[in-house]
């Protein structure tokens, strides 16, 4: 089944929460004003009713479909996302922006600070799962969309899909979390911890503020392969590296003799190109807040009416499987129409996007069948 | 349609919530909804199945039977069925337990495997007994039970478990006269107070 591409795609900006009207944060502090750089597919409606907001995951962008005039990288979801595939662009107008804290035109710690003409650096505030909720709320009021079709998103797009249904149960009418959970777990928080301290370690740093000297590259480099170990399974890993060597023979020495190093090592190093070591540090933080556990997902006097699909993968030792079931647990005692699958793939959390036929068939079907209720 | 599926289709009122467990493609579950606009939701534990069934719109959870049932609060359906899969869990009691916790009404479908049929294969032949509702042979079988009709109407009165409704099935036509020895398989309506 070959599906068409989209093509050609643009990344737009809006701005908003202009002084004095800025955004207030959960923190307590608030900011403004605030770009989000975003993506559609699609066209909307007359009736605004097919419009689907799309949340990346932590190193994600706007950009997840198509391809750009001078770049063709297609978007980093582009096998669900076109006409006749999962997201079908001729039936829903799909929506993707960077979120704030973000690094890919969206207003983050790496944004020139208007009050002091430099980068916030830290002088940005730290931002949660809600904060970056709240922001694309304001994008999808300037579309005059009242009630979106869904919310989808894994891993970290999936909190932000928990946090639209805990927040504005009356503003979309489904949610797809995909490999995601209600709260972070100690291990996924113990992870976010090296990563950020590698960061934090490297010299270069200079305690966030390294904007005229250039990136921590070295820590930013070895906190992204800490994530790529999480990302993969123990299977996957065997499959795709097994012992194999890059050249012939052991070097007796230490570079990177073993292909899984090299692996590493090229990934480590390519996401400094295109990643703020900063926003990697926001952004973890903001994982590491989120907690939708018990009441604080839908309230016990709450019923609520959104249809929830949950996915979750079973090599997924990051976001595993019983994460996506506490999810369920809490929609059951809700009474919340939910379909659970819990999908076969050796791949681990990078699962969500790779595993593109089962999740095209389950997504698919399931936005067809809501269409037509 | 299966004649067990029309019989639970005439039983369920109206706008009922259901909860099927082990609910395969989701048959039923859609002929409730199509015929009796029922809220309908299953647990089912292969993939495939579950596939089919939200390709019919349906509401589908990937679980085991044995835990499914324990987050539901009391009460939270108004039919829960156990339909032909009583002779392939392993927690009989605890699931129709909980059944009867999580929904006001439980309908349980189970082939009888007192049937004449069978008894006379396993007298004459001494071979375990294979007919209609029991079509596996004893090495692929799904099945790690075997209960008759008798056997359940004692469970139910060892648990205090209200029969309200009891249908025996024949090969194509419901069976009055000696149901343990005639029929096929059996449908109970259960409650508990």
């Amino acid at each position: 089944m070959k599906k068409d591409s989209l093509g050609i795609v643009h990344t737009q900006y809006f701005t908003f929460a202009e002084p004095p009207n800025q955004l207030q944060l959960k923190s307590g502090r608030s900011i403004g004003p605030i770009t989000l750089a975003y993506e559609t597919y699609g066209n909307l409606n007359e009736q605004k009713s097919n419009a689907i907001l799309l949340c990346h995951a932590l190193s994600g962008d706007a950009h997840a479909a198509g391809i750009y005039q001078d770049d063709k990288t297609p978007g980093w979801w582009d096998d669900m996302i076109g006409p006749g595939k999962a997201l079908d662009t001729d039936l829903y107008f799909v929506i993707c922006a960077n979120v704030i804290g973000g690094c890919k035109g969206s207003t983050g710690p790496s944004s020139i600070n208007p009050e002091t003409g430099k980068p916030y650096a830290l002088d940005f505030p730290l931002i949660t799962i809600a904060d970056m909720v709240e922001a694309q709320r304001y994008l999808i009021d300037s579309f005059s969309i009242e009630k979106l079709f869904c919310v989808i998103g894994g891993s970290m797009g999936g909190m932000q899909a928990l946090q639209w249904a805990s927040a504005y149960p009356d503003r979309l009418i489904s949610a797809i979390p995909i490999a995601t959970a209600l709260k972070h777990s100690p291990q996924q928080i113990a992870f976010n911890e090296v990563i950020r301290q590698s960061i934090m370690a490297d010299p270069a740093w200079h305690k966030g503020y390294y904007y005229e000297q250039g990136q921590p590259e070295n820590g930013l480099a070895v906190a992204r392969m800490i994530g790529h170990i999480t990302f993969m399974s123990d299977q996957s890993m065997e499959e795709k590296f097994s012992r194999k060597l890059r050249k012939e023979n052991l070097s007796f020495q230490f570079t990177d003799d073993f292909e899984v190093e090299g692996y590493l090592r090229y990934r480590g190093y390519n996401f400094v190109k295109r990643f703020d070591a900063n926003s990697y540090l926001y952004i973890t933080k903001a994982l590491d807040y989120f907690d939708l556990s018990g009441d604080l997902f839908i309230p016990d006097v709450k019923k609520t009416n959104i249809r929830f699909l949950v996915i979750s993968f079973k090599s997924d030792w990051l976001y595993p499987p019983h994460q996506s079931q506490e999810i369920v647990r809490l929609l059951k005692r809700k009474h919340a129409y939910t379909t659970y699958f819990d999908l076969i793939s050796t791949y681990g959390h990078d699962a969500f996007l790779i595993e593109i036929d089962d999740e095209t068939r389950l997504i698919k079907n399931f936005l067809t069948n809501l269409q037509q209720h | 349609m299966k004649p067990d599926h029309h019989i639970i289709a005439n039983f369920v009122h109206e706008g009922a919530h259901v909860l099927d467990l082990g609910c395969g493609n989701g048959e039923l579950l859609s002929l409730l909804r199509q015929q009796k606009n029922a809220l309908v939701q299953g647990i089912e534990l292969d993939e495939d199945q579950m596939h089919t069934c939200v390709e019919k719109g349906l509401t589908v959870l990937q679980g085991d039977i044995e835990s499914g049932l324990v987050d539901y609060p009391d009460k939270s359906f108004d039919f829960v069925i156990l339909n032909q899969i009583m002779q392939e869990i392993k927690k009989a009691d605890f699931v129709i337990q909980e059944s009867l916790r999580v929904g006001k009404r439980v309908l349980v479908g189970f082939p009888n495997f007192a049937h004449i049929r069978a008894r006379l294969t396993l007298f004459f032949s001494g071979k375990t007994p294979m007919n209609k509702a029991l079509p596996y042979y004893w090495f692929e079988t799904p099945n790690i039970r075997f209960l008759t009709i008798n056997d359940f109407i004692d469970y139910c009165s060892k648990k205090n478990i209200i029969i309200e409704q009891k249908f025996f099935l024949g090969k194509s036509k419901l069976i009055n006269f000696l149901p343990n020895l005639l029929a096929l398989n059996a449908l109970f309506v259960i409650t508990k107070i």
